[in-house]
């Protein structure tokens, strides 16, 4: 027996006992630029904080030694502020990125909860998959609500850390670009407070971080729909049924809309 | 009239001299003079062909009237002024506004000193230099009330008048130790006060004689502001920070830091970082110009940068530790600790949620995995 059409019809939502297999759609939800950016944000991210790290508390390495022989600590300074440039470029070409060309999973309304249908699916998530009060599969294919407020509140972490971190370079620096965050330091009083929010700031990239990476695990442990392996290759799997459903109840939704 | 003690005050205040004039008086040579100020235009940061300019400008300009106010202070910038290397300019300034008025230092007392402050005031309006040392306290009129008024109206009133403002150090920059939480005398410095006179901003508890000399200098012999800052500083000071031209810069790129004040690394003379010096966030000229005539700085003499001259300084954590205290959360909670426990307890949440997962959602993983199984048969 093939599976095929008559098979989504006698399935819900829920799993039936008597089903076989339910048969997965494949979807390409997160295109190349985007998975570009994901893994260059990882990689400047960790050099930042692991770099930043030791600017904050340096450890004592070779210390027999006179300053002319080393160079180390230097180093890991370029290094941060390297990364910061690359940091920051990146996070530049996500925000252009969210808005022109990006598809519908990757756009910029997936961050902002602007309508009351992310507020919900949010409070959904939170009951499943947080609480776990509710027992069901959720049905958003790219980003759930919560996950993608999450990451606008990264962004915005992402930004302070931009600001103040230019804007401590900036005496260091001939060039424009961080002469333009110069406004910053008078703004909240001096380097001495600004360089405790850049380095207080970096505490919630590490917590986010080791959030994240449990969820995406758990979703895809729980789900088994690809959500690891979709910032690699891009795809999603999900229920032919589910997505039609969805497909349908979208559809009532414009049309009812429409009237 | 040589020899009356007084005949040369009455004489110098009526005639308005200028700088250089007012040194002959007191009995500089030319030379001395020349010297001067060849050294001021260094100080300030000018070229030696400007060096004519300047000697130029102190021969032929008169000096402006100038008023030295005290307020919520320790004097420590008077005292530092008075102990530049080159004291010409705290001779001539503080010997001729004992005329003006300075508390500290003036001859006249109670209703002459008022007396002579008022005519200053109004003999010169528009065209004196007003001084301020001190913060003011607004939490009550009565805290550093001088003749019955209080401090809050005293600068204004003196303000109203000014043709420009010297902040001196760092009550009058931005409040210093005074205005540290909670600030109980409500401690504001010039620039939250006074909004429509050009203000400079000169930091630093007490901001270094030379320094303070410099922008005088400037303010006479170009009649000019300095340039300043975004912050409000003469850039030709502040616009380096301590830590970029500190001689010990070498041993902080190569991660050569003191561990403990009393170690090896403290001997030979590495970086102080570690043990909480502020030179990398505080902008002053103290590793370049030193202090009493370039003997020495803090920390040529083994002990960190305080940032005293930064805003804020007082609040901004301890002063051998980098990293302050994180607000509302008590003593010896700084960013790191919190972070550590904040990670902690994301991972221990993540723990919990891995076991909850596992029996709340079993069925549902269950299911999957029967799934799974059934589509290979």
């Amino acid at each position: 027996m093939k599976p095929g059409k008559e098979f989504t019809e006698m399935t819900s939502r829920s799993v039936s006992s008597n089903m076989l297999y339910r048969p997965m759609r494949r979807i390409y939800v997160f295109q190349v630029p985007t998975r570009i950016f994901h893994w260059i944000n990882v990689v400047s991210l960790m050099s930042l904080i692991v770099t930043g790290y030791i600017i904050g508390n340096p450890p004592a390495l070779l210390q027999e030694s006179e300053a002319s022989q080393n160079y180390w600590f230097g180093i890991n300074r370029f290094i941060h502020f390297g990364s910061a440039w690359i940091f920051t470029v990146n996070w530049i070409f996500r925000v252009f990125w969210a808005f022109i060309g990006a598809n519908k999973w990757e756009n910029w309304r997936n961050f902002l909860p602007l309508s009351k249908k992310q507020w919900k699916e949010a409070w959904e998530i939170i009951k499943l998959d947080v609480l776990m009060i509710k027992n069901d599969t959720h049905l958003s294919i790219g980003h759930n609500a919560l996950a993608g407020f999450s990451y606008f509140i990264i962004f915005i972490v992402s930004l302070v850390m931009v600001f103040t971190g230019f804007a401590l370079y900036a005496p260091m620096s001939e060039s424009w670009f961080p002469q333009l965050f110069n406004w910053v330091i008078p703004l909240l009083g001096g380097d001495m407070f600004v360089r405790f929010i850049h380095h207080a700031s970096m505490w919630i990239f590490i917590v986010f971080t080791i959030i994240h990476v449990h969820l995406v695990m758990y979703h895809d442990y729980v789900e088994g729909r690809g959500e690891l392996s979709s910032i690699i290759g891009g795809w999603k799997f999900i229920e032919e049924d589910i997505l039609e459903n969805k497909n349908k109840s979208e559809e009532q939704n414009t049309e009812n809309e429409d009237k | 009239m040589e020899n009356h003690p007084f005949g040369i005050l009455e004489d110098l205040n009526t005639k308005k001299l200028t700088v250089y004039e007012e040194m002959k008086e007191r009995g500089y040579s030319r030379r001395d003079f020349m010297k001067f100020c060849s050294t001021m235009a260094a100080f300030i940061g000018l070229s030696s062909s400007v060096v004519g300019q300047v000697a130029n400008a102190l021969e032929t300009k008169r000096r402006p009237p100038v008023l030295w106010m005290h307020f919520q202070e320790c004097t420590c910038c008077s005292e530092s002024f008075i102990r530049t290397s080159h004291p010409i300019v705290a001779d001539i300034l503080l010997d001729k506004i004992s005329l003006d008025y300075t508390e500290t230092l003036q001859a006249a007392s109670g209703h002459q000193a008022e007396k002579s402050l008022h005519d200053t005031m109004e003999e010169s309006y528009g065209e004196y230099i007003l001084m301020v040392e001190g913060s003011i306290p607004l939490a009550n009129p009565g805290y550093c009330m001088i003749g019955g008024i209080s401090s809050l109206e005293i600068l204004k009133e003196a303000a109203a008048g000014a043709k420009a403002i010297i902040a001196w150090g760092s009550c009058a920059s931005n409040g210093c130790v005074q205005s540290a939480r909670p600030n109980p005398t409500k401690a504001t410095p010039i620039h939250k006060i006074i909004k429509n006179k050009p203000i400079i901003k000169v930091p630093g508890c007490p901001p270094i004689g030379e320094v303070m000399a410099g922008v005088v200098v400037h303010l006479l012999a170009f009649d000019e502001i300095p340039e300043l800052d975004n912050q409000g500083r003469p850039k030709a000071f502040y616009s380096r920070r301590v830590h970029d031209t500190c001689y010990r810069r070498p041993n902080y790129d190569a991660g050569l830091f003191v561990e403990s004040w009393d170690d090896t690394n403290a001997k030979k003379g590495y970086c102080l970082y570690k043990l909480g010096c502020k030179g990398p966030v505080t902008y002053n000229a103290c590793a370049v110009t030193k202090w009493n005539g370039g003997t020495s700085f803090p920390i040529q003499s083994g002990h960190g940068c305080i940032g005293c001259s930064e805003n804020n300084f007082w609040d901004n954590g301890p002063l051998y530790k980098h990293l302050a205290e994180f607000p509302g959360f008590g003593i010896e909670s700084n960013a790191d600790k919190i972070g550590v426990f904040a990670a902690g307890a994301a991972a221990a949440g993540i723990a919990a949620h891995t076991i909850a997962t596992n029996i709340r959602k079993r069925k549902l993983i269950d299911s999957n995995i029967e799934e799974g199984r059934k589509g290979m048969e």
